[in-house]
């Protein structure tokens, strides 16, 4: 068990690191946008999500209405339900209920998508060493952001905000690489999410919702036309 | 921020993403049986993550040539099995780089 904690944990660090450079960049918004250090480290604390805290920064900058919060809030992080019924396939049975309450507040993209490549189930050990380093880098990293974030120049802090994508290139290249099906379903979500980003007949189409739509036309396509084998164990150990 | 005003737009905010997050975990307990469903939860999160990292990643710097230059380091590492922090790091070194020649 205390093995399995550990693997988690060294698995975490890399995303630990990532987080603390684009949760660093979070912190010098809030506070450039009138929020207290306390402040901006408490929204990491408590919400631990990259592009749904960068939202609902601005909207509390703007005094915007709350149900306009929820809403937001929703259509970003909806995808969040997706992964969690994804993960929730995986997990073994150490996962008892208070376990799965106390891990999804921490089930973040590249938590999920770790977790997910994981050959096998993952338990409770594993999930709590993978997640305690990103929380902890999550919520250090801005601190670090709202206290020291306005004496470096924006050279270097906008360069930063390359961070996370260089990271979620890193997560999807290697299976991009190997498996066709993969790459697929990759290039199909890639191309929708362009063709909505930069067409102007698709601009009603908001950002998190455009994400949630083209992962699932994407992953139903890939599903329907490139069906998983059901021996998922053995070829995710192969992967 | 005025400390009152703040808290209720942090309640709204980790409460609407805490429940997306928590629901589905803690309410499905079985295996899904359809290998439709199972093979489109095995895609979701490449789908997710190409998604989000594409076109973003070319206004993350807030200037394109040295986006550019960041995301094609990027991929090159990304392509030779780097790790992710590598990635990421090198990522970042390069679009800063970019930033001082342009």
């Amino acid at each position: 068990m205390f093995a399995s904690y550990r693997k988690g944990l060294k698995h975490g660090i890399p995303i630990a690191l990532g987080y603390l450079s684009v949760s660093f960049a979070f912190g010098i918004q809030a506070t450039s946008l009138g929020l207290s250090p306390l402040q901006a480290v408490m929204i990491s604390f408590f919400n631990v999500t990259s592009a749904g805290q960068l939202a609902g920064l601005q909207l509390m900058a703007a005094g915007a209405p709350l149900i306009e919060m929820a809403l937001t809030q929703l259509t970003i992080n909806l995808r969040y339900a997706l992964m969690s019924l994804s993960l929730s396939q995986k997990l073994d049975k150490s996962m008892t209920l208070i376990h799965r309450l106390l891990l999804s507040f921490c089930n973040t993209d590249e938590i999920f998508v770790m977790a997910s490549q994981q050959p096998g189930a993952v338990g409770k050990a594993y999930l709590y060493g993978l997640t305690n380093g990103p929380f902890i880098g999550w919520t250090v990293g801005t601190l670090i952001g709202a206290l020291a974030g306005g004496i470096l120049p924006a050279a270097v802090t906008e360069a930063l905000g390359l961070a996370i994508y260089g990271m979620f290139i890193a997560i999807i290249l290697p299976p991009f690489r190997r498996s066709r099906e993969v790459r697929a379903v990759i290039l199909i979500a890639v191309a929708m999410s362009c063709m909505f980003a930069f067409l102007p007949l698709f601009s009603f189409i908001s950002d998190g919702f455009r994400i949630i739509l083209c992962a699932v036309v994407a992953s139903a396509l890939g599903a329907w036309l490139m069906p998983q084998p059901v021996k998922d164990e053995e070829e995710e150990a192969a992967a | 921020m005025e400390w009152k005003t703040f808290l209720i737009y942090l309640l709204v905010m980790a409460g609407v993403t805490y429940l997306i997050r928590m629901l589905p975990l803690a309410a499905i307990r079985g295996k899904v049986k359809s290998v439709f469903l199972q093979s489109f939860l095995y895609y979701v999160p490449y789908a997710v993550l190409g998604a989000m990292t594409f076109p973003a990643v070319f206004s993350a710097t807030g200037s394109l040539p040295t986006a550019l230059v960041g995301t094609a380091v990027a991929l090159v590492l990304g392509w030779m099995e780097k790790g992710l922090l590598t990635v990421a790091v090198f990522a970042c070194v390069a679009a800063f780089a970019a930033g001082l020649l342009i």
